[in-house]
């Protein structure tokens, strides 16, 4: 027995089945994203005054990805166009160019999150703090003190609020700083547990990284294998790849409100 | 979008994508643009990217995602989602400065 709708659409909604289940995924992941959001918005409001971060993340990089992100979103929809103009070759290149876009934005997030696990914020005893990125790490935790050396590549601040409003507070020029063992209170890497603000981050750019590789990989099936159907079932095919670019340009959608939030306000 | 349309008419709309894909790409580095410019108060700066970034959302889903000449079925669906996400933010929002007793604030 075939599937009812898959090209025809249904008298009663005007659409095919698939672009009707997608659209309600969609509103659903509206919701998703739309509760991350609005803990964000709590978050960064409950701050207390001169502790939410600006300028911790790298402007130009985050540019570049949406910029990736955006080519990508033009080349789905050049695809099904394509597919709609009966020009199989064509889908087949603007689709490998979306999957070479959705690796590349993968491979530059995975850049910008190992940057934050090998920076670190120490605090020392004598209430000062020392913000870089790891060079060597030779510390030991032991019986509740830390022993060996760490040399980290940033610089010395006297009031833990200077390492929040990078905007406000230039720190120019990094140097190597050697710190010793016993000199450190307490040592962080600016993964999730470092404050809210990297919570959340990781949180809202995770969920979406996971979105775009979930999305990657039905493109890429699609491009693939699955792209035999258009040969037995061409219209069936085309609302496939319809489908498939809706989630995508979803995903889109959201980077484009992530991207100004967490960048650059 | 209806789907029986000519191949003629998506070369029209292939133009038209490009076109969009063109704002897109100027939105964005308006958008870094702006951020640097001191408008005096935070908040302004917050509305225009947030303004900028509503303006480039409408340009994915008009036109990429067909929401401009799409059927009514889908236009209710997102009518519920509209008023659940913005009644989200807005219960969030208006909740805000209501503490319970004895809440330490900074």
């Amino acid at each position: 027995m075939d599937i009812p709708y898959t090209t025809q659409s249904r008298p009663d909604t005007g659409l095919y089945n698939a672009k009707l289940g997608i659209w309600l995924f969609l509103a659903s992941e509206v919701m998703l994203f739309g509760a991350l959001f609005s803990s964000y918005i709590l978050l960064r409001v409950g701050a207390p005054p001169g502790f939410w971060p600006h300028g911790w993340l790298n402007v130009p990089v985050g540019t570049a990805n949406t910029l990736v992100l955006i080519t990508s979103s033009i080349t789905t929809v050049l695809a099904w166009a394509s597919l709609k103009m009966n020009n199989f070759g064509k889908f087949k290149f603007y689709h490998a160019c979306t999957i070479l876009f959705a690796l590349t934005f993968v491979c530059i997030k995975s850049y910008e999150y190992h940057d934050k696990f090998v920076h670190y914020e120490v605090a020392l005893n004598d209430n000062k703090f020392v913000d870089g990125h790891m060079k060597e790490n030779h510390l030991k935790f032991e019986n509740n003190a830390w022993t060996g050396y760490a040399v980290l590549n940033g610089h010395v601040v006297d009031n833990r609020e200077e390492l929040y409003d990078l905007k406000k507070h230039h720190h120019k020029g990094h140097e190597e700083i050697r710190v010793e063992g016993p000199q450190i209170k307490h040592l962080d890497n600016y993964g999730p547990w470092h404050n809210t603000y990297t919570a959340i981050y990781f949180t809202l750019t995770g969920l979406h990284a996971l979105h775009v590789i979930g999305g990657a990989l039905v493109i890429g099936f699609l491009w693939g294998p699955g792209s035999k159907m258009f040969k037995t079932d061409p219209e069936r095919f085309t609302n496939r790849i319809e489908v498939s670019g809706l989630f995508w340009h979803f995903v889109d959608l959201v980077w484009i409100f992530l991207f100004p939030v967490l960048y650059l306000l | 979008m209806s789907e029986a349309q000519s191949p003629e008419h998506f070369s029209h709309h292939v133009r038209r994508y490009l076109y969009v894909f063109y704002a897109l790409i100027f939105g964005t580095i308006v958008t870094v643009l702006a951020s640097l410019i001191p408008f005096g108060s935070y908040s302004i700066n917050i509305a225009v990217a947030l303004f900028i970034a509503c303006c480039k959302a409408f340009l994915v889903a008009g036109y990429f995602m067909h929401l401009i000449s799409e059927r009514k079925m889908i236009y209710g669906i997102l009518a519920f989602t509209a008023f659940f996400f913005f009644g989200l933010m807005g219960l969030i929002l208006w909740h805000f400065h209501d503490f319970p007793m004895h809440t330490v604030t900074h």
